[in-house]
C-alpha cells in the first residue's frame, strides 16, 4: 500500500507480534477467565442452557481443568418449555464432563407463588430471573459463568467480562467496575455475586468456526431437518406441545434449523438446508439478519428489552 | 473451513462530539458487519428521537441513558472482520468523569484510533485521552481527522491539525502515527475512498487498520512470562502449571526461573487447548511440565531471561478512580497477575499535569488524577517495568471494605514524565 508521505507523522514501527490464529486466542482468553474466576471466587457455578454458546462454554471449562473434574457445578434454569433434543443433549454433555447438574425450576417458582403464572404457554422468560436469583442465593454462589456474547445485543456490548451484581442481583450499567488489562477482580461481599462471561469477545461466526474445528456434539435441532411449522409474527415456529395453531393458521412441513435455542414457545426456526457444521459456518458467514432478530420473540418487546431485563438480574 | 485470521485490538480516543461513535458506526455499516434488523433498529431509534434518518452513534451507544443524553458513558465492544483480521473495537467515552471507562478500553489496546474534529483541532479532552493511551503503553495511532466535509475538504485545515498534533504524539512516544482526512457522517475515507480529494492518496481508515504493524499488547521482546493460575494434577501423579503466556515465546527445553523463589528448572512439555506443542506464543493459555519437583503454585511466576524484579517496594504511576481522595498510608489490596497482597501507597511523589506533562508536588490524589507514587506490599511481587511488559507491569488497587477497584497502576514511570 502506498502511503501519502506527508500524513505519516512517524512510521517504520513494527510492534512485537506473532501470527496466532484468532480462535486459539479466543479459546485461550476464555480458559484464562474460567481459571481465574475458579481461583478467586469461593463458589462458582456454570449456567448451562443446552444452546451452542453454553455448549462451547462447558467444552472450554473441560479443557481448562483437564484431566481434573470441573471445580464447580453446572446449573440449568429450566422453564419447562424445552425442546426434547436439547434436554437430551444437556444430559449427554454434563455426563461427558462428569459434572454435577443442578436444575432450577421455573415451574416451582410459579407453584411457590413467587411469580404470577403466565398461563397456558405464556412467556416464562422474565420469571427465569426470579428462579435464577433464588438458586444463586440458595446455593450461596458468588460467581455464575454465562455464555453471553457482546455481539448479541447493544446492552451486552457494554458489559464487563466480570460483571458485578448487588445483593438484589441487579446490574448497574452506569457504575461498572473498571476492568483493566486481564486483572479480573472477583471479590464480592456476602449476598452479592458476579456474572462471568468468558465468551464476551466471540461472535456468532467465531462460535460456529470453533464448534466445527473441535467437531463438537450439539443438539440435533441446530441442523437442517423437516419440521411442521407455522409462520407467526415473521417467525417460523415449530408446531407441537409448546406452539398450538391459532384460528386461521395452517401448519406446513418445511426444512428448517434453529439458529438459537431458547424457550420452545418463543424461539423461531430459520428456513435452511445447512445440515453439517461446515454448511452452517458458510450460512452464518453470509447471514444478513442477526440470530436474535431472526429467532427470538423475547427481544422484540422494546428498544432496551435486554438492558431492562439485565438490570433485574437476567442472564 | 474458513481461513484463519489474526487479531487486532483497538480503542477509540478523542473528545466528546468529535464523532468517535459515528466513525465506528460507519466502519461497521460499510464493512457490512451489521445485520439488517440491527440497522432497522438504529433507524427506528433515530426517528423516535428526531435525530435524522440514521444516527450512526446509536450503533454503539446502546444504553438507555446514553441515547437519552446523546453521550457515551461506558465502553462498547464491537467486532469487525476482514478476510485476514478480526478487530476487537473498544469504543471509549470522551467525558472526563468516565476516564476509568476509557482506561478500561485502552488498557488492552494494540492501537489507538484517534478521532479529531478538523474545525476544532486538538481539544483538552483529546490531549488527555492521548496521554492516557500513551501511559497505558499504546505506541501506534491512526488519526481520523473528521468532519472534513464541514471545511470543504480543505488541505490547509487538515495540515493545521497535524501540525498541532505532531509535537504531542512525538512527546508521548508514539512510534507509528498515520493521519487520514475523513467524513464519518458522509462515509468518506472510512471504508469507501473519498471522491473529493486530489491532494490525498493515502489509505482509508480500514486500509490503515488492515495494514497496521501495531503488534500485540501482551507481546514483548523482554523474556517469556507465565504467571501461574492453577496447578493441574495429572492422572498417575505429577503436576503441571497452567496460565496465560505473555512476553516472548516459550519453548520446550527453555530454562525457566520460578519466582519469587528463584529456583531454576527446565520446561519439558507444553500443552494448549489444541494439545501438546513444542513452543507457545504470547496470549495462549498453556500448561507446562517442569523437569524438577517444585512447590510452585498460584501467584508464582515462571520467567526466562531477562528476569523480572522481585520486590516489596516500587515506584509506580497510578490513575485514581476512587470517589474519596487517596492519601498516603491508606491500606489497600493489590492485584498483580495472579497474586493478591496487602499494599499501601507510602509516598505520593507528585501529580501529573496533563496540559504540560510535568509532575507537580501533591500530597493526595483525587478522582481521575494521575500520580507518581511509591507502593509497599506485604508479600513480594514479581514485576517488570510497564514499558517492558504491560501484563507483568500492571496492577490494580482495591478498597478492602467495598471491593471497589480504586486505582489502575503501572510499575515505573513513562519516559515523558
Amino acid at each position: 500500500m502506498e502511503y501519502c508521505e506527508e500524513t505519516v507523522l512517524s512510521s517504520s514501527y513494527v510492534g512485537p507480534h506473532f501470527m496466532t490464529d484468532h480462535l486459539d486466542l479466543l479459546e485461550s482468553h476464555a480458559i484464562f477467565i474460567l481459571r481465574e474466576v475458579a481461583a478467586e471466587c469461593e463458589r462458582p457455578v456454570l449456567l448451562f442452557s443446552g444452546g451452542k454458546d453454553s455448549a462451547v462454554l462447558l467444552h472450554l471449562a473441560g479443557k481448562a481443568f483437564a484431566p481434573q473434574a470441573l471445580p464447580f457445578p453446572v446449573m440449568h434454569v429450566d422453564t419447562g418449555y424445552n425442546f426434547p433434543e436439547v434436554l437430551a443433549f444437556r444430559d449427554r454433555a454434563v455426563e461427558r464432563q462428569g459434572a454435577r447438574l443442578i436444575v432450577a425450576s421455573v415451574e416451582e417458582t410459579i407453584n411457590q407463588g413467587k411469580a404470577a403464572d403466565p398461563g397456558h404457554l405464556g412467556s416464562r422468560n422474565r420469571i427465569q430471573t426470579v428462579t435464577l436469583l433464588d438458586a444463586i442465593t440458595e446455593g450461596k454462589f458468588d460467581a455464575a459463568f454465562g455464555g453471553a456474547r457482546r455481539d448479541e445485543d447493544k446492552a451486552r456490548a457494554k458489559e464487563r467480562i466480570l460483571s458485578f451484581r448487588d445483593a438484589f442481583g441487579q446490574w448497574d450499567p452506569k457504575a461498572q467496575r473498571p476492568e483493566l488489562w486481564q486483572l479480573y477482580q472477583g471479590k464480592v461481599n456476602e449476598g452479592e455475586h458476579l456474572r462471568a462471561f468468558p465468551l464476551s469477545d466471540w461472535t456468532e461466526l467465531d462460535i460456529w468456526q470453533y464448534i466445527e474445528r473441535e467437531q463438537m456434539d450439539l443438539p440435533s435441532i441446530y441442523f437442517a431437518h423437516e419440521r411442521s411449522v407455522v409462520q407467526r409474527d415473521g417467525m417460523w415456529l415449530g408446531v407441537g406441545d409448546f406452539v398450538e395453531l391459532r384460528d386461521g393458521e395452517v401448519a406446513e412441513v418445511r426444512t428448517v434449523r434453529y439458529r438459537t435455542v431458547g424457550d420452545a414457545n418463543l424461539t423461531g426456526a430459520v428456513l435452511s438446508d445447512a445440515a453439517t457444521l461446515s454448511e452452517i459456518v458458510h450460512e452464518v458467514s453470509l447471514a444478513n439478519v442477526s440470530e436474535r432478530g431472526a429467532t427470538r420473540g423475547d427481544d422484540k418487546f422494546s428498544e432496551t428489552a435486554m438492558e431492562d431485563r439485565k438490570r433485574e438480574g437476567y442472564f | 473451513m474458513l481461513a484463519t485470521k489474526d487479531l487486532l485490538r483497538l480503542a477509540t480516543v478523542g473528545s466528546v462530539d468529535d464523532g468517535k461513535s459515528t466513525l465506528i458506526g460507519r466502519l461497521l455499516v460499510d464493512t457490512r458487519q451489521l445485520f439488517d434488523d440491527q440497522l432497522d433498529a438504529v433507524a427506528a431509534a433515530s426517528e423516535r428521537r428526531g435525530v435524522g434518518d440514521l444516527d450512526l452513534s446509536f450503533v454503539t451507544d446502546g444504553l438507555r441513558a446514553e441515547r437519552e443524553q446523546g453521550i457515551t458513558i461506558d465502553v462498547a465492544y464491537r467486532y469487525a472482520s476482514t478476510p485476514t483480521r478480526k478487530f476487537i473495537i473498544a469504543d471509549c467515552p470522551g467525558h472526563v468523569q468516565y476516564t476509568r471507562n476509557m482506561a478500561t478500553g485502552a488498557s488492552t489496546a494494540d492501537l489507538a484510533l484517534v478521532v479529531l474534529n478538523v474545525a476544532d483541532g486538538l481539544k483538552e479532552q483529546t490531549r488527555r485521552h492521548l496521554c492516557i493511551a500513551a501511559l497505558l503503553g499504546v505506541r501506534t495511532a491512526i488519526v481520523a481527522v473528521n468532519k472534513m466535509d464541514t471545511v470543504d475538504w480543505s488541505e490547509a485545515a487538515f495540515r493545521q491539525v497535524l501540525a498541532d498534533l505532531q509535537p504531542l504524539t512525538d512527546q508521548l512516544g508514539f512510534e507509528s502515527v498515520v493521519a487520514i482526512p475523513v467524513s464519518a457522517l458522509k462515509g468518506e475515507n472510512v471504508v469507501e475512498r473519498s471522491s473529493q480529494l486530489e491532494w490525498y492518496d493515502g489509505p482509508t481508515v480500514l486500509q490503515a487498520l488492515e495494514a497496521s504493524n501495531a503488534g500485540s499488547w501482551t507481546t514483548t521482546n523482554h523474556g517469556a512470562r507465565l504467571p501461574i493460575q492453577w496447578v493441574l494434577r495429572q492422572n498417575g501423579g505429577g503436576r503441571t502449571y497452567a496460565g496465560m503466556l505473555n512476553g516472548a515465546t516459550l519453548h520446550v527445553g527453555d530454562t525457566v526461573t520460578l519466582l519469587p523463589a528463584g529456583v531454576t528448572t527446565t520446561v519439558t512439555g507444553i500443552r494448549s487447548g489444541t494439545g501438546p506443542r513444542g513452543a507457545a506464543t504470547p496470549g495462549l493459555s498453556i500448561d507446562v511440565d517442569l523437569a524438577d519437583e517444585t512447590d510452585a503454585g498460584r501467584s508464582d511466576l515462571l520467567a526466562t531471561e531477562p528476569l523480572p524484579t522481585v520486590t516489596k517496594e516500587f515506584e509506580a504511576t497510578i490513575c485514581w478512580f476512587g470517589e474519596q481522595p487517596m492519601t498516603p498510608g491508606q491500606r489497600l489490596r493489590l492485584k498483580h497477575t495472579s497474586r493478591s497482597t496487602q499494599a499501601r501507597v507510602s509516598v505520593v511523589t507528585g501529580a501529573v499535569d496533563i496540559e504540560t506533562l510535568t509532575v507537580n508536588d501533591a500530597t493526595q490524589l483525587k478522582l481521575n488524577d494521575i500520580g507518581i507514587v511509591s507502593i509497599q506490599t506485604a508479600d513480594a511481587v514479581v514485576v517488570d517495568d510497564y514499558q517492558e511488559n504491560r501484563v507483568t507491569g500492571s496492577f490494580v488497587l482495591i478498597d478492602p471494605v467495598t471491593n471497589a477497584t480504586v486505582a489502575a497502576g503501572m510499575v515505573g514511570r513513562a519516559s515523558f514524565l
